[in-house]
């Protein structure tokens, strides 16, 4: 039986909504299943609505979807904010009776379970609240338990047996309450458990430094800041392993200075950060290009301008990674769309930074970061990891040329160390041996060789298509959004709709040649985006004087599927 | 500390780059780099597994001049870029070049945790009290009243004391100079350079086209050696001969603090010996990939 069933867990902050979300989806994986999950939480550490939604599949998940079949609610909060989604067929789990009223929900199936008094009363731990839903919840829809015992077992065994038997407790007494008052439900019904695909159980950031590591990067120097953090977190933890470190440096300068020097010196380096830490960064930005030193920047974007909205979810950030540093700066915005992405396109952005030896930015952002998926393992042998092209002394006595001018505008570089490789690299203007120069001809001479480099880069990173050959609606569409787009899209396409689809992974410099080949696919062009700006819409009209038709959202939430069908349907003639 | 020496000894010329230096004529920065390439040639250093780093202003185009790998960054960035270079490539002898508004104006937000974190660099700042590069404004080090172009009526800041904040921030070797010594300057510089952890060099460097207050002759009247018997290990005495020199007492010359810690790259190193590291193509992703598959450990 093929099942898609979306749970969300509403609650206060701190009372294990986000480990509940965790558990389902590790115990899912383990059970065979496909999950994703999408959380949400406040800027502030304790208190304030979080919410952790898990989705589950025979196959494979494209998005987080329109919204959830199940909601179990930790509170009355949760309750309020999520009471209007409560359409017929859906199914309402709550803390209760007693705690707070609910109003009639026709259609909807409604079980109150007394989490809270569960864990007080009968567990004399009130931190055991969760697990009671937990436990209330496999119950009701045949959740495989023993997979999620597995996983509760594997977290807390760390601590002590004790522990996990106070866990499993706490989980037979919400299942206990249901057998005795309700029953399975009749809608919603998980299958058995079946062998656990080759996975591995990874969130957007942790991709990133996992990719980072992959692609051989073993230095990243950053400053804590939401939502990117977690990046240097665990690069903190698996660079090291390999001879590498992660610096907290003083500052975001410091962050990206120090990984410049890091990748001057011949180390691969990285630098994450959010938007307000591009604008610090971006001097130094200049630099790398100028200098022609390989760094790549992580962006995980959060809501803007300024301080905005730590830990929503916005696409703004493309125009500041286009168009960082003054003067005339090449570099590469590349961007993720989903965890596996993450991995894979941090592997590029480290091939491209490395070829071309100049910044290469990753955007991914604050809804991604969080987002856990099961990825299929990566398979080493099929990852092509590209070096920068080294010096070598040829013995002949003459002089390295640091900027020596070449064909594709790539110049073997030295590392300190090398004999007969010194230099000097400087962000001034300069002449091929690296000593500054403001004439004429070696100011053009070197721009033209900075930009050269990228002139195939387009070809370097494949831009997907989908649909039909000739339609009537063409979305393009960047980063988290392709996700809704690619739901979207099946769904369109069995409804018979001729649509197209267009998911590029390079959005600067513009893929101007899949786009120009796209647009002529299709009758209209749609391009949803979570920006005011319609950021990457303006950057295609710049670059190819195309328009698409704009769809912005900026409510700090990701699109879904519907909305962007709903759309189409209106641009479709 | 100097890491890297040669079997056979280089002659000074041998260390400056192939690039023609453009200071202005009886530049006190020229001092300091025939100071360094005395000390590198002394000391046998390995120009080609050595980096200096810079910033922007007069100053940091030294490294242009010169014969290693060198680093000229961005205004205030030197210390970042040569930290990053430091942690990659502990190997490599590492020393930093400044100006006053480069490292202490600009700079202000990094000089202070890199020397916290005792950074095994060698950082040498040449202190000429102006901005030369944009043609004389005052700097953190100018004296009340300095006619900067920015300040109509003369500087209105107190001038900083560089020396007693590298003491307060954690350098472990403290010194000033006098570029009209250059003995001196070679002297402290070997010093700087043989310690190990951070050395702070605060060479008095005279911008001859702008300051006309502070000249050669001006500052050879006013520096005076650090006293005999100056116990380098003592942060209040350090302290105290800094303070003397802001008050006009005379401007210390010499070693005024030296200690020893674990330098940053030791950290580094402690910190990798507990991850048990491994060389870094050594690194088996595939066990890292075991560790985040369910149910496989």
């Amino acid at each position: 039986m093929a099942i898609d069933i979306a749970i969300r867990i509403g609650g206060e902050g701190g009372e294990g909504v986000i480990s509940s979300g965790d558990f389902l989806m590790q115990s899912a994986a383990r059970a065979g299943f496909e999950v994703m999950t999408f959380k949400s939480f406040p800027a502030e550490i304790k208190g304030g609505y979080a919410l952790s939604q898990v989705r589950f599949s025979d196959e494979k998940i494209l998005s987080q979807g329109d919204g959830f079949d199940i909601v179990v609610c930790f509170n009355e909060e949760a309750y309020q904010i999520n009471k209007r989604l409560l359409q017929p067929g859906k199914v309402l789990v709550y803390d209760g009776p007693g705690e707070f009223e609910i109003e009639p929900h026709a259609g909807v199936a409604c079980y109150a379970i007394p989490m809270s008094h569960i864990a007080k009363s009968e567990l004399g731990a009130y931190i055991s609240k969760n697990m009671v839903a937990m436990g209330a919840v496999c119950e009701l829809f045949g959740f495989p338990v023993e997979s999620l015992k597995r996983s509760i077992h594997d977290k807390f065994i760390k601590k002590s047996q004790a522990v996990v038997d106070q866990n499993y407790a706490a989980l037979d007494a919400g299942a206990t309450y249901v057998r005795d008052h309700y029953g399975k439900d009749p809608t919603y019904s998980f299958p058995a458990a079946r062998a656990a695909k080759n996975v591995i159980i990874v969130d957007g950031n942790q991709a990133i430094a996992l990719g980072a590591t992959t692609a051989g990067c073993r230095y990243l120097g950053a400053y804590p800041i939401t939502p990117a953090t977690s990046v240097g977190i665990y690069a903190s933890k698996l660079f090291p392993k390999g001879d590498g470190y992660v610096y907290q440096a003083e500052d975001e300068i410091a962050g990206i200075a120090s990984t410049i020097g890091a990748s001057f010196a011949g180390t691969k380096a990285m630098t994450c950060t959010s938007g307000p830490g591009i604008d610090l960064k971006s001097e130094m930005v200049g630099l790398a290009a100028m200098a022609e030193i390989p760094v790549v920047i992580a962006d995980i974007q959060r809501g803007g301008p300024s301080t905005g909205m730590p830990t929503q979810h916005e696409q703004s950030d493309l125009f500041i990674c286009a168009h960082a540093a003054h003067g005339d700066t090449p570099r590469a915005v590349i961007a993720a769309s989903n965890v596996e992405d993450c991995f894979y396109r941090t592997i590029d952005a480290f091939n491209l930074a490395e070829k071309y030896q100049m910044p290469v930015f990753l955007l991914s952002d604050a809804a991604l970061s969080l987002q856990v998926e099961a990825m299929a393992r990566p398979d080493l042998a099929k990852i092509k990891i590209v070096d920068r092209l080294r010096y070598k002394a040829d013995g002949n006595g003459e002089r390295y040329q640091r900027y020596k001018v070449t064909a594709s505008g790539i110049s073997p570089m030295s590392h300190p160390g090398d004999r007969g490789g010194t230099y000097c690299a400087t962000g001034l203007q300069h002449q091929e041996n690296s000593a500054p120069r403001t004439s004429a001809d070696v100011c053009v001479t070197m721009n033209d060789k900075r930009w050269r480099k990228l002139d195939n880069l387009e070809a370097e990173i494949e831009c997907a298509t989908e649909g039909a050959a000739k339609a009537k609606v063409g979305i393009i569409s960047w980063g988290l959004t392709q996700n809704a787009v690619r739901e979207a899209m099946v769904r369109m396409r069995t409804e018979g709709m001729e649509v197209a689809a267009l998911y590029p992974k390079l959005l600067f410099p513009v893929p101007v040649k899949a786009i120009e080949v796209f647009a002529a696919r299709c009758t209209t062009l749609l391009l949803p985006e979570a920006n005011y700006q319609g950021q990457f819409a303006q950057l295609i009209r710049a670059a190819t004087g195309i328009d698409c038709v704009r769809q912005n959202i900026y409510r700090g939430e990701p699109f879904i599927p519907k909305e962007i069908i709903a759309r189409v349907k209106e641009l479709y003639a | 500390m100097i890491q890297n020496i040669l079997e056979e000894k280089l002659k000074p010329k041998a260390y400056s780059s192939d690039i023609p230096s453009r200071w202005c004529p009886g530049c006190g920065d020229f001092g300091v780099t025939n100071a360094l390439s005395r000390a590198f040639s002394e000391n046998l250093l390995d120009q080609e597994r050595t980096v200096i780093v810079s910033g922007i202003g007069c100053s940091s185009r030294l490294p242009l001049w010169m014969g290693p790998y060198g680093f000229h960054t961005l205004h205030g960035r030197a210390l970042p870029v040569a930290a990053g270079i430091k942690i990659s490539h502990p190997e490599l002898d590492v020393l930093v070049t400044m100006g006053d508004g480069d490292c202490f104006s600009i700079g202000g937000n990094h000089y202070p945790p890199v020397m916290r974190r005792n950074f095994d660099l060698t950082a040498i700042v040449m202190d000429n009290h102006t901005y030369g590069l944009t043609k004389n404004q005052c700097s953190p080090t100018s004296q009340v009243g300095y006619p900067g172009t920015l300040s109509p009526v003369g500087n209105v800041d107190e001038p900083m004391n560089v020396l007693g904040l590298a003491v307060a921030n954690g350098a472990t070797f403290v010194a000033q100079t006098f570029s009209g010594k250059p003995k001196h300057v070679m002297q402290m510089v070997e010093a700087g350079m043989k310690h190990r952890g951070f050395a702070f060099i605060n060479v008095l460097s005279p911008c001859v086209t702008f300051n006309k207050l502070e000249t050669f002759e001006y500052w050879k009247e006013r520096v005076v050696e650090v006293p005999e018997g100056h116990d380098t290990s003592d942060k209040i005495a350090a302290w105290k001969l800094s303070e003397e020199g802001m008050r006009g007492n005379g401007l210390p010359m010499g070693i005024l603090y030296q200690t020893t810690r674990p330098t940053y790259s030791d950290q580094v190193a402690m910190v990798k010996e507990k991850l048990h590291s491994v060389p870094a193509n050594e690194l088996d992703m595939e066990a890292i990939f075991d560790s985040l598959t369910p149910g496989r450990k």
